[in-house]
């Protein structure tokens, strides 16, 4: 809660704050220059201007922020199944609880969730707090951010972590709202300083530069974290507890009915895959992709495709790795005839291996791959296949 | 039955680069746009207007320029636009934009549906939807995929969940925000723009909201804050093959087998 004042007396309109602005929110009037809607507080102007005619005011912090203990981390359980974002929370969640001596704390939502609470100390959660009623079996946002709000007053947590799932970006809105309190969307980094201020890493502007976003003066501070980026946590001697909490009718009554759940077709998901191959642009024809599909299938793997293969219509929507596709962090990638834009690449950068090929020794893909092969698609391949199968051929 | 359908202009590109020297953005053109996820939800918007008569509203936050895209609405067939437009407004974050928002919507009054986008190209949340509701103690539903049924007290959707669709009903006023491609937004016509050409646009201000604090908005209502950005490193260890010179697939397959892949 703070803003960005030009003192007038100072400032000579030199137009280089103007000049230097990303978002185009200053303005030049007659004998001053103004801040306009446009702006987000990337406080460029403020080190760009030549006369330090910029400055930027914080306000008198409100709320003691030592009443603000704990991490939660929203253990997301939908349809009998727990999402596995969950654990790379709890991972994050322990690493920041461990820098500033906090406790880690799981929200659990759902009916029937006796066998399922106790798997999350497993994973060194300190107290999982259940809500377990008929009435919660299906996900709806006005519901479970009522849940969720209950027990936010209870605990009182510093900061609040959801997957940026289909349900966490519907819910963490919600909630972080009726706390009047700032939310993160889509980390894909985090820290915390010592005073427990979380430090939120994002991609902004499709990815093309990163943004450090903090919530300086309320609490909880929520973040909304991207699926495949942080580690799993890793399994441990259980030493937490577990907490059922009263569910009233107040908390757990919708407007909203759910009616039906449709299942989708289970499609092969690239999220899941160890190992993927991936086209792009470089492979020229809609049947070529069975050279891509072929290394896939000897390496038991899946393959994935970049977003013009999808536009053109060669592959499903559900293969497309990518901001406006999928993040992924296989063991194994080999990108085929890929150039590396970054809406790409920085959805696949932390996969384990990555080998490049690419017939342009300056591809952008070569800034990140482990092994950067300059060379066709078409001529590498083929043999590569052949080599692989041969052997699997010979063992048998 | 009123609709408002709350949509956003966002920069022509998304290609900015960051010189390294100064850690400044370089921006190339200041094109802007109608944000595209939006046109589904106006569309969504328009068929139902076709199906039972309503009235369809647009109301975007931003500086006076976005009135473009209310006109650009006007020639879709949306049939009324408001512009939330003041300098208190710069520097809002999610809860301050979808404050100002909820506040824009209950000055324009009755209202049974309100549709946003699935997301914006820039700010790129997801989040603003979803807040609006709750500022207005209304429910929502996201990434709502196709509109099953409406009636005159609620309308039936499906929701786009990771693995499956969920079909729910919520009574009006109520929220949803739309997916991209579920339908095929229609253009502007030649036909709207003559009729719409002095078609007024209602300008709303600070002044003009239900919560009058200045406190509440922009950067002041702004709870996070960006402390930095930079640009995305990549350093990595690396091997380069050129295949002019080595066998690539011999190479390739050695390495499978180092790795324990094959
Ligand atoms: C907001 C936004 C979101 C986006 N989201 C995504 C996304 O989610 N996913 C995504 O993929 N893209 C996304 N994009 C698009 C992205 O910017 C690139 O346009 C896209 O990734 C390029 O795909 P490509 O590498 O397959 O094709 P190209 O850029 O056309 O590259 C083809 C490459 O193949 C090489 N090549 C050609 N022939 C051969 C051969 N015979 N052997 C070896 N190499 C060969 C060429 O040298 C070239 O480098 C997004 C863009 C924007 C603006
Ligand atoms: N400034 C704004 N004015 C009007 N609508 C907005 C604004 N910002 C966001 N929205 C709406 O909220 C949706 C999600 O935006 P975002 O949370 O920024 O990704 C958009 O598709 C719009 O419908």
């Amino acid at each position: 809660m703070a803003s960005i004042n030009i003192d007038s007396e100072l400032c000579d309109l030199c137009g280089r704050c103007i000049s230097v602005c990303p978002f185009d929110a200053i303005e030049e009037m007659e004998t001053s220059i103004t801040i306009n809607a446009a702006c987000r507080m990337c406080r460029l102007c403020i080190r760009n201007c030549p006369q330090n005619a910029i400055k930027i005011e914080e306000k008198q912090q409100l709320i003691d922020k030592t009443d603000w203990q704990g991490i939660l981390v929203y253990a997301e359980y939908y349809e009998n199944k727990i999402h596995p974002i969950t654990f790379e929370l709890i991972g994050i969640g322990r690493e920041l609880a461990a820098k500033v001596d906090m406790p880690v704390y799981c929200l659990l939502i759902g009916h029937k969730l006796k066998n399922i609470s106790q798997k999350f100390l497993e994973y060194g959660v300190d107290t999982v707090f259940v809500y377990d009623n008929e009435r919660l079996k299906r996900f709806s946002a006005d519901l479970y951010a009522n849940v969720f709000e209950d027990l936010i007053k209870e605990i009182k947590p510093s900061v609040v972590l959801i997957g940026s799932t289909s349900i966490g970006r519907s819910l963490a809105p919600r909630i972080s709202t009726r706390f009047k309190t700032g939310l993160t969307a889509d980390c894909t980094r985090l820290k915390i300083k010592k005073n427990t201020d979380l430090i939120q890493i994002r991609p902004a502007f499709g990815g093309n530069i990163m943004a450090q976003i903090i919530t300086a003066h309320t609490r909880p501070q929520f973040a909304t974290v991207r699926y495949k980026v942080m580690n799993c946590a890793e399994k441990c001697e259980p030493h937490g507890n577990v907490i059922n909490r009263n569910t009233s009718r107040q908390i757990t009554t919708s407007s909203i009915d759910v009616l039906d759940i449709i299942p989708k077709e289970a499609a092969p998901s690239i999220t899941d895959a160890e190992v993927l191959i991936v086209a792009g642009q470089g492979v020229a024809k809609k049947e070529d992709l069975e050279l891509v599909k072929e290394l896939a299938n000897s390496l038991g793997g899946e393959y994935a495709v970049t977003r013009p293969l999808v536009e053109k219509g060669w592959a499903d929507y559900t293969r497309q790795i990518g901001l406006s596709g999928r993040t992924v962090k296989p063991k194994l990638i080999i990108t085929c005839g890929v150039s590396g834009a970054i809406q790409f690449t920085a959805c696949m950068n932390s996969s384990e291996k990555i080998i490049a090929i690419n017939k342009d020794k300056d591809a952008l893909i070569f800034k990140i791959a482990h092994c950067a092969m300059i060379g066709d698609l078409y001529e590498l391949l083929p043999p590569l296949v052949d080599k692989i199968k041969g052997i699997s051929n010979y063992e048998i | 039955m009123n609709i408002i359908v709350c949509i956003k202009q966002v920069p022509g590109t998304t290609q900015v680069e960051i010189d390294e020297e100064t850690g400044v953005l370089k921006r190339d053109g200041i094109s802007s746009k109608m944000n595209p996820y939006d046109l589904f939800a106006i569309e969504t918007a328009l068929k139902l207007k076709e199906q039972t008569g309503a009235r369809v509203t647009v109301l975007t936050m931003g500086p006076s320029q976005a009135e473009l895209i209310i006109k650009e609405a006007f020639m879709i067939g949306v049939d009324d636009g408001y512009i939330l437009s003041d300098k208190r407004f710069a520097g809002s974050d999610v809860l301050a934009t979808s404050y100002t928002l909820a506040g824009g919507i209950s000055k324009i009054g009755s209202y049974d549906l309100i549709i946003c986008g699935k997301q914006t190209t820039d700010g790129d949340t997801a989040q603003v939807g979803p807040a609006i509701a709750e500022h207005l103690n209304i429910p929502h539903v996201a990434w709502v995929s196709r509109i099953k049924e409406v009636n005159n007290q609620s309308i039936i959707v499906e929701q786009n969940m990771e693995y499956s669709f969920e079909v729910v009903r919520l009574p009006y006023p109520c929220l949803i925000t739309i997916e991209s491609n579920i339908c095929t937004p229609r253009l502007p016509s030649y036909l709207n723009m003559l009729k719409t050409k002095d078609r007024p646009i209602t300008n709303l201000s600070l002044m003009d909201l239900p919560d009058t604090s200045e406190s509440n908005y922009g950067l002041k209502g702004s709870p996070t804050q960006v402390e930095r950005i930079f640009k995305p490193e990549h350093n990595v260890e690396q091997v380069i093959i050129d295949c002019a010179d080595t066998d690539g697939s011999q190479y390739a397959y050695e390495l499978l087998k180092q790795w324990k892949f094959i």
